[in-house]
């Protein structure tokens, strides 16, 4: 492969993984508070239909993106209503709405199938597109490319360099223990999963004005249920997220390159190849394979390792918040 | 004064109770018919006219009748599989991957042997290979979640994933048609390996047989059997299964076998009955609706039949949507089986709360 | 700053947690709240720690009437507590810990780290602000917890049993930081079982019994005079018949069972076929470990166990089934029974035998048998959660086999009434007749004193070795429960 391929390479991997990383900086701030938001699959579907359909009726962008962040909350608004207020599953109102959400935005999306409608514009910026290799990378692309590297940037700050951060780690690890130091939990919890349900909104835009813009059947299938496993791979943490995210875009714009190059295997294969591959990774990563993995590595290897490639969930995923 | 009282306090919170509780159930019926509706309204259709289209699509002729039946088979094949993953206490998203690897293994065997011996014992063998390969998927998930601690959510949805790609593989690349390999599946099989039918409609004997008996084993063995009860009481609290000396790792593995089996069962049947080849899109969402149906009865066996009865008319009904309504789409059951599922959760919890507090 | 608790009531449905109690803390002292478990001294500062709300009852600060109804608002006041269990976040690092709470944007990590330092090194502790609190132990994480709460300016600190878990250096470090809290001018309200430290460490000590306050002394006082006011009365007599055999049913020899907090040693125990054997001492000093790994739960970190005679240690909980020992938690319905299944399920699970299909009518038949027998009250098909405590222990005790050779068994009577406690212990006595050895664990020492042939008291880590029953006394039992062996 030439410098100029590699190059092409990793600039679609950043377009490709531009939505994604929204939303699991979206899911990665809902479970860091304790919320499992299952139903990004049909949210983002959701948003993306809406976020078009808006888009395409008031000629604004902009709007599109503001109404499906709006939808997005809402969505898990739901999802926080039944898991921190009724205390019931959040694997099965998260999964119902999943699909419900998906085939709503079929349903309701039939007039715009295929319609052309609004994009993002591209946005070279001044003077940084210019840098030798990271300009033509980074800088040669739209205001929502920008965004996410802002959302990254900002996410991760917030949560390990900022008060408020530190207490929403807090409210998902032990959250009697931030009770006692004054964390209104259930409100937190409630403004988190909101949050990230936006940002899964924006994930859903992100799809249909930019990325993979207009809208179609299923335009977004997979991709919610991808974030979610990118989550985990990041181990919840932003940056690893993101990281995930970049790792998922690379895979899926080699498998357009290798439609070139092997003529033989057919397209479908190499558009699902990715979503195969980062499963296999995700399963690769997890705790019970990694220990075993370990224990063949000198003991000091072997603790940075864990160190490095460990992560656990927020202890109080998914278990709902009992004052004693 | 106070023997005179008594009976009547007893009495009173229990016939208070009852009707509450059903007034939520009834609330949230109401409430889920209430938002489709209003959709209906929204694209600009009357909700009437989508119900009679509906009945019409599904019951009509004989021929939507059949297609209605098919499909229930396959919806009760995974949703007896579910009962018993739910009683364990385990979100078995993987369903959807059992069936695909159900019907690659049918299809395998179909392939293979479909010349060398008699048809009805390729059917049969079929039909077996596919329950192996649905075994073997739900068992991969049991096993990455017992001794790999990976989530059976996450690793169900994963080899989803995996299946899918594994069975497009085979579509585009070893079993592709002659000519130019496509999304309509393999080359369909010759009809001699076709399930019979009911008379002239698509409906199969064999799998509403295998799917009822299914079902009846699902109930017999929850109800009446020490493995039943076991399975029941490691998903009600794993803990103190342990401590009474219930084998629980087994307990779970074989719940996500059984389920894993019944899977395959279906998607051997979507093969030899439904699509007399194999496509991309196999499971066809049967398995994700298998989990509505059993969270919708909460897990009981008894209620399974007509609730996948009705959600399978659904599907079936709303294909023709389209056809007789212009703004109405056929993912309009799909949405009708949420709102419902959704609505009876959000009730459930607000009942419950209420007896809380 | 003075601390008056004044006239607190609190209950907690049936029980009177805190009865009419009245305590003064006066600054620039170690004042010791001395009792035994369920005695209400943690009910009490609680309250003063805002965790617990009161009934009834005044809180004053240096003479000024206070409301207190959160934690937040017990460290406005300069009220901070320390756990037990300390209340931290064991997979943020001690700086993190150190900062959670508290308002403003921006983390101050160099500032936070200058403070944290500075604290910890004017109390002689040595704290890696960068190590995780899951590497530390529950002293280390107890000496983050006191600068943690220094440093929001904390006047009255309070520490519930904190000397459970930790090692002797570790006290020692804890006790001359307190000391030099309460010369600073602040108070110090040492909630303890053990006679030991409070004589240690204390100026002033309050005894609690049964929600009540039974009196306060100076330190230093006579250990007898304290040992009276904490138990009250002279123990129960042994009412147990004897029933203990030649043979031996469960041996230790130099077994080491690991607990969350430390490693208990047991270098030989030996306990005969009928003989019952009570664990006394603290909850949470091993007992509960101890009963799990004889009963095959856990498994021994080092050593041998045998079961009649056959070696046990490593073999899986069903060997140890199946060797005949059963085990009865102290939470039901989380650990012994399953909630949502019915007393005819449960009894089913238990049936003896090895069909496919449930056998109704031999299940009804044992159900039947098992309710007017254990004199259950509830039906076939009542669910175990809607029995009443009393009930479900009955159940629990349903579901034993027979025979058994060993039975370990936590708190088998707590919140029982008198009625059923008898009646439980009759029915443990019988199994002791037909040879079954019994192990126990109580809070309620009368129960120890009536029941067991031998007790064995653990401590701070540590198991005594077993005593005679018939000559323990309350002085040599509360002694040995405060650490002195």
């Amino acid at each position: 492969m030439s410098g100029e391929q590699l190059l092409i390479v990793l600039s679609t991997a950043i377009a490709a993984a531009t939505p994604l990383v929204f939303a699991v900086l979206g899911e990665t701030l809902s479970e860091r508070a304790g919320v499992i938001n299952l139903s990004a699959e049909g949210t983002i579907m959701f948003c993306a239909m809406a976020g078009f359909a808006v888009a395409l009726a008031s000629g604004s962008v902009v709007v599109g993106f503001v109404i499906a962040a709006l939808i997005g909350a809402l969505a898990a608004l739901v999802v926080g209503f039944c898991a921190i207020t009724l205390r019931q599953s959040q694997i099965a109102v998260g999964f119902v709405l999943a699909l419900l959400l998906s085939d709503l935005a079929s349903f309701l999306g039939v007039p715009i199938v295929r319609v052309p409608g609004p994009t993002v514009p591209p946005l070279p910026l001044p003077l940084l597109s210019d840098v030798p290799l990271l300009g033509p990378l980074l800088f040669r692309k739209d205001a929502l490319v920008y965004l996410s590297y802002i959302a990254i940037a900002l996410t991760w700050l917030y949560l390990y360099r900022t008060r408020p951060g530190l207490t929403l780690r807090a409210i998902g690890e032990q959250p009697n223990a931030a009770f006692a130091r004054g964390a209104d939990v259930v409100r937190l919890r409630y403004l988190y999963v909101i949050l990230g349900g936006a940002l899964m909104g924006i994930a859903g835009a992100a799809f249909s004005l930019d990325f993979k813009a207009g809208w179609s059947h299923r335009h977004t299938g997979g991709y919610g249920w991808i974030a979610l496993a990118i989550v985990i791979f990041g181990g919840w943490n932003p940056l690893r997220a993101a990281l995930g995210a970049y790792l998922f875009g690379i895979l899926q714009s080699l498998a357009s390159v290798a439609q070139d190059q092997f003529q033989n295997v057919p397209t479908q294969v190499l558009t699902v190849a990715p979503f195969v591959l980062m499963i296999v990774l995700l399963v690769l990563t997890s705790a019970g394979w990694l220990d075993r993995l370990a224990s063949y590595f000198p003991p000091a290897t072997r603790r940075r390792l864990l160190q490095m490639l460990r992560t656990s969930p927020p202890a109080a995923l998914g278990k709902p918040f009992e004052q004693d | 004064m106070a023997a005179t009282s008594q009976p009547s306090h007893a009495a009173a919170p229990s016939a208070a109770v009852l009707p509450l509780s059903l007034v939520y159930r009834v609330g949230a019926l109401v409430a889920a018919l209430a938002f489709v509706g209003l959709l209906i309204l929204v694209v600009g259709e009357s909700p009437l006219s989508v119900l009679g289209a509906l009945i019409s699509g599904a019951f009509g002729t004989a021929d939507q009748l059949g297609r209605v039946v098919n499909t229930l088979t396959v919806l009760l094949l995974c949703a007896a599989g579910l009962v018993f993953t739910f009683n364990a206490g385990l979100y078995n998203l993987g369903i959807e991957g059992q069936i695909t690897v159900g019907a690659i293994a049918t299809t395998l065997v179909l392939r293979l042997l479909g010349e060398a011996l008699p048809a009805p014992l390729v059917i049969a063998s079929g039909i077996g290979f596919g329950l192996l390969g649905g075994m073997g998927w739900g068992l991969l998930a049991g096993v990455l979640k017992v001794y790999g601690r990976v989530s059976e959510i996450f690793a169900g949805l994963g080899l989803n994933f995996v299946a899918q790609g594994l069975a497009i593989y085979l579509i585009f690349g070893p079993w592709k048609r002659p000519g130019v390999a496509s999304t309509s599946g393999t080359e369909p099989f010759p009809e001699s390996l076709w399930l019979g039918t009911f008379g002239r409609t698509e409906a199969t004997p064999v799998g509403v047989v295998l799917a009822l008996a299914a079902l009846a084993l699902t109930i017999v063995v929850m109800r009446r059997t020490y493995f039943g009860l076991r399975l029941r009481a490691v998903g009600l609290n794993l803990r103190a299964a342990h401590v009474l000396g219930i084998p629980a790792t087994r307990q779970l593995l074989a719940a996500f076998a059984l389920c894993g089996a019944l899977a395959g069962v279906g998607g051997a049947l979507q093969v030899v009955g439904n699509f007399h080849r194999l496509i991309p899109t196999i499971s066809g969402g049967l398995g994700f609706l298998g989990l509505l149906v059993v969270m919708l009865v909460n897990f009981n066996p008894w209620f399974v039949l007509p609730v996948a009865l009705f959600f399978s008319a659904l599907n079936v009904g709303s294909l023709q949507l389209p056809l007789v309504l212009r703004n109405v789409d056929s993912t309009l059951s799909g949405v009708i089986q949420g709102t419902l599922v959704l609505s009876a959760l959000i009730g459930r919890g607000l009942d419950q709360r209420r007896s809380r507090a | 700053m003075d601390v008056e608790l004044i006239h607190i009531h609190k209950h907690f449905g049936e029980v009177h947690a805190n009865d009419d109690v009245c305590v003064r803390f006066r600054s620039g002292t170690i004042h010791g709240l001395l009792g035994e478990n369920g005695a209400g001294k943690s009910t009490l500062v609680k309250i003063l720690s805002g965790y617990i709300t009161h009934d009834s009852g005044d809180i004053a600060l240096d003479g000024k009437l206070v409301s207190i109804q959160t934690p937040t608002d017990a460290i406005r006041h300069g009220i901070g507590m320390l756990h037990q269990d300390p209340l931290d976040f064991p997979s943020l690092t001690v700086l993190e810990n150190f900062m959670a709470g508290g308002g403003g944007l921006w983390l101050h990590r160099r500032e936070a780290r200058r403070r944290l330092c500075e604290i910890a090194s004017s109390l002689n502790f040595s704290l890696d602000p960068d190590a995780h609190v899951s590497e530390l132990t529950v002293g280390e994480r107890q000496q983050l917890e006191i600068v943690r709460l220094l440093a929001l300016g904390v006047q009255v600190l309070i520490l519930d049993e904190p000397t459970t878990g930790i090692s002797a250096v570790q006290k020692e470090q804890l006790f001359a930081a307190l000391r030099q809290l309460a010369a600073d001018g602040r108070t110090i309200i040492f909630v303890s079982h053990k006679l030991e430290d409070v004589e240690a460490l204390c100026d002033e000590v309050t005894v609690m019994r049964q929600g009540r306050v039974v009196g306060s002394a100076a330190i230093p006082c006579s250990p007898a005079q304290l040992v009276e006011m904490m138990f009250g009365k002279p123990l129960a007599p042994p009412i147990k018949p004897p029933t203990a055999r030649e043979e031996i049913a469960l041996e230790l020899r130099e077994a080491l069972i690991r607990t969350n907090t430390f490693d208990l040693h047991v270098p030989h125990l030996a306990v005969r076929c009928g003989e019952v054997l009570g664990l006394a001492g603290l909850e949470g000093s091993g007992q509960q470990e101890f009963l799990a790994a004889c009963s095959g739960l856990i498994p021994l970190r080092h050593g041998s166990l045998r079961l009649n005679g056959r070696e046990m240690a490593h073999r899986p909980y069903h060997s140890f089934m199946r060797a005949g020992v059963c085990y009865l938690p102290a939470d039901r319905l989380r650990d012994g029974l399953i909630g949502g299944l019915t007393i005819r399920e449960h009894v089913a699970l238990r049936a003896p035998t090895r069909s496919f299909f449930l056998d109704e009518p031999l299940n009804a038949r044992l159900t039947m048998e098992a309710i007017r027998v254990f004199n259950i009250r509830g039906q076939p098909n009542t669910r175990v959660e809607r029995l009443s405590g009393g009930n479900q222990q009955r159940t629990q005790l349903a579901l034993m086999p027979n025979p058994l050779s060993v039975i370990c068994m936590e708190h088998p009577t707590r919140g029982l009434d008198i009625e059923s406690a008898l009646w439980i212990w009759q029915l443990l006595i019988a199994r002791c007749q037909q040879g079954t050895a019994i192990l126990f664990a109580s809070s309620d020492l009368d129960e120890i004193t009536a029941y067991s042939d031998r007790v064995l008291v653990f401590s701070g880590g540590r198991v005594s070795e077993p005593l005679d029953a018939h000559r323990l006394t309350a002085d040599v039992l509360g002694h040995m429960i405060g650490g002195k062996f």
